[in-house]
């Protein structure tokens, strides 16, 4: 089987200190990756770098795209991954704000990706962006309702429904409970743990909180100073972590 | 005017404005970068504009002004007596006589003719910046074609008013390739960008920016399948001429509430005058 995605050596450094070093790994169709550790040790530069964001100083980023089969998107034009970014790919920022249009109605946010594929029936795409907000579980009478009417988990939902409406393969997610309140957080994983299923989705979440990747992870990658440390099933780590790092993390959690 | 240049502007800065009007020309849409001069005039009075007529300009030309399609406004008088006195350019209020005009919100009524150029004033050059303030994004946007983004305000529009209600401003595609903003004529003006036989310049001073329609250009203005682009205008003949497909401005006749429609384009309304058309608040109408 082919990886949908294959990370190979991605290092990236800002200056001399070290962001991320030579971390791989394959992830497969419908499966969700979770990457834990504590803050600064690399999480998110991994991430903007596999997600296009950031360009790594060495290794590859290879996706298994719908028309050519397997390409590096590290190398691939720039009009090229970004076609990727409002199709096949799709990002959940931590804070809603930098991934939704705070001037826009929730309708024409989750109606953008369509308009950016090419949708031009009105009708048709607030149909669809209604329908979305219902899986996200935003009552439809808010569809003309600007984001800053919404409380912070109505924002993160709807970026969610802004980000899926396309029907991307893979989604890449930094800390998307973290800000949240616990009673929030869990409703959100709910909801996200129901779409991933339903929709066969992969995932690379990157998270804080190990009740995260326990309820939404099937593997799971533990990173310290920039490099990968343990990795392995969710619930092996999780249970029986061998690194010294890992057993930390797990336990410091266990106390809270 | 022998203080000046002709048509005020030395004649290094208008070469450097031709190349940015002859590489608009060559990219119809596309926003060229020029440097913006200082002109003895504030910006929201058309300097974008000025500096691209005097580029443009040779002493054989006959000069109109319009603005908002009068030719009588204090605007449009300060920028045809500029050119009167740098240049010292026969200037006209007959469309079919100018060879060069500028415009600021409109675009005449009478079909322009291969010769003729039409200068618009622009206060904001950037379609996309309504909703994306990030000038290195839009202009990502723009040489990648993304321009979903435009289609997102026309969808806001729809949803808070039921239809498309931008009546300025209204964003067209050049050639199936640029989307460009065709600076705050009505939307009634739109149809006529498209296939004219006269060369469009369209000069932003504040932002630096100039673009251009060569002669015979395809210009679409963007929609929704189920929303098509209408060219509407007041629902009226005009009061004073008659006319059924002009442009109309609303006008107080009295304190008491009375109000009438009349041609925006004042040359045009006053020729269909001449030529024994009247309306029903023309006085020979009453006689
Ligand atoms: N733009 C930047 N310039 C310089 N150093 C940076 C930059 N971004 C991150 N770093 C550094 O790179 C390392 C990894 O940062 P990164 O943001 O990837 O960590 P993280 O695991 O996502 O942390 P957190 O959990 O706090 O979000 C840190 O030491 C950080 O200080
Ligand atoms: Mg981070």
């Amino acid at each position: 089987m082919t990886p949908l995605l294959s990370v190979q050596g991605i290092t990236k450094f800002y200056g001399h200190h070290i962001g991320c070093k030579d971390v791989g790994f394959d992830l497969y169709p419908g499966e969700v990756m979770g990457i834990v550790g504590e803050s600064g040790s690399g999480k998110s530069t991994l991430l903007n770098c596999m997600a296009g964001h950031l360009t790594p100083d060495a290794g590859a980023v290879v996706f298994d795209t719908r028309s050519d089969g397997p390409k590096n998107t590290v190398t691939m034009s720039e009009p090229e991954r970004r076609m990727l970014s409002r199709t096949d790919w799709a990002f959940v920022h931590q804070h809603a704000r930098d991934g939704l249009r705070m001037g826009v109605s929730a309708g024409g946010n989750v109606g953008e990706r369509l308009m950016a594929v090419g949708e031009r029936h009105y009708c048709d795409i607030r149909a669809k962006a209604t329908d979305w907000l219902g899986r996200v579980e935003i009552d439809a009478t808010r569809v003309d309702d600007r984001p800053t009417t919404f409380s912070g988990g109505m924002q993160q939902r709807l970026q969610i429904a802004r980000n899926l409406v396309t029907g991307p393969r893979l989604v890449f997610m930094d800390e998307p409970t973290g800000g949240l309140d616990v009673s929030v957080q869990a409703r959100l994983l709910d909801l996200l743990r129901g779409l991933v299923r339903d929709m066969g989705l992969s995932a690379i979440i990157v998270t804080h909180d190990l009740a995260v990747v326990r309820l939404l992870a099937d593997r799971l990658m533990v990173m310290k100073d920039g490099h990968v440390v343990e990795a392995g099933l969710t619930d092996q780590v999780l249970d029986d972590p061998q690194h010294a790092y890992s057993q930390l993390l797990v336990s410091s959690v266990l106390q809270v | 005017m022998s203080d000046y240049n002709f048509a005020y502007l030395d004649e290094q800065t208008k070469r450097m404005i031709r190349r940015a009007i002859l590489k608009g020309l060559a990219i119809p849409g596309y926003q060229v970068p020029f440097a913006s001069r200082e002109m003895p005039m504030p910006y929201g009075w058309g300097t974008g504009g000025v500096q691209v007529s005097a580029a443009v300009m040779t002493p054989d030309d006959r000069f109109k002004v319009i603005d908002q399609g009068a030719d009588d406004t204090t605007n449009a008088v300060s920028i045809r007596t500029f050119f009167e006195r740098t240049a010292g350019v026969a200037t006209t209020t007959k469309t079919s006589e100018a060879s060069v005009i500028q415009t600021r919100h409109r675009i005449p009524e009478e079909r322009l003719s291969e010769g003729q150029i039409l200068v618009y004033q622009v206060p904001i050059p950037e379609p996309l910046q309504f909703l994306e303030p990030r000038e290195s994004e839009t202009r990502k946007m723009h040489s990648l074609e993304e321009y979903g983004l435009m289609h997102v305000k026309l969808y806001e529009d729809i949803s808070r008013h039921g239809h498309i209600a931008t009546s300025y401003d209204y964003p067209v595609k050049v050639e199936g390739r640029y989307v460009m903003d065709p600076s705050p004529i009505p939307k009634f003006d739109n149809p006529k960008l498209g296939d004219m036989a006269a060369i469009q310049l369209f000069g932003a001073g504040r932002e630096q920016r100039i673009y251009a329609l060569p002669p015979y250009t395809q210009v679409v203005s963007l929609d929704f399948e189920d929303h098509p682009f209408e060219a509407s205008k007041p629902d009226h003949p005009c009061a004073m001429c008659g006319a059924e497909n002009s442009y109309l401005d609303e006008v107080i006749t009295d304190d008491t509430g009375g109000r009438m429609f009349v041609c925006s384009d004042t040359d045009f309304c006053e020729a269909r005058q001449a030529a024994g058309n009247t309306g029903t608040m023309n006085g020979r109408d009453a006689a």
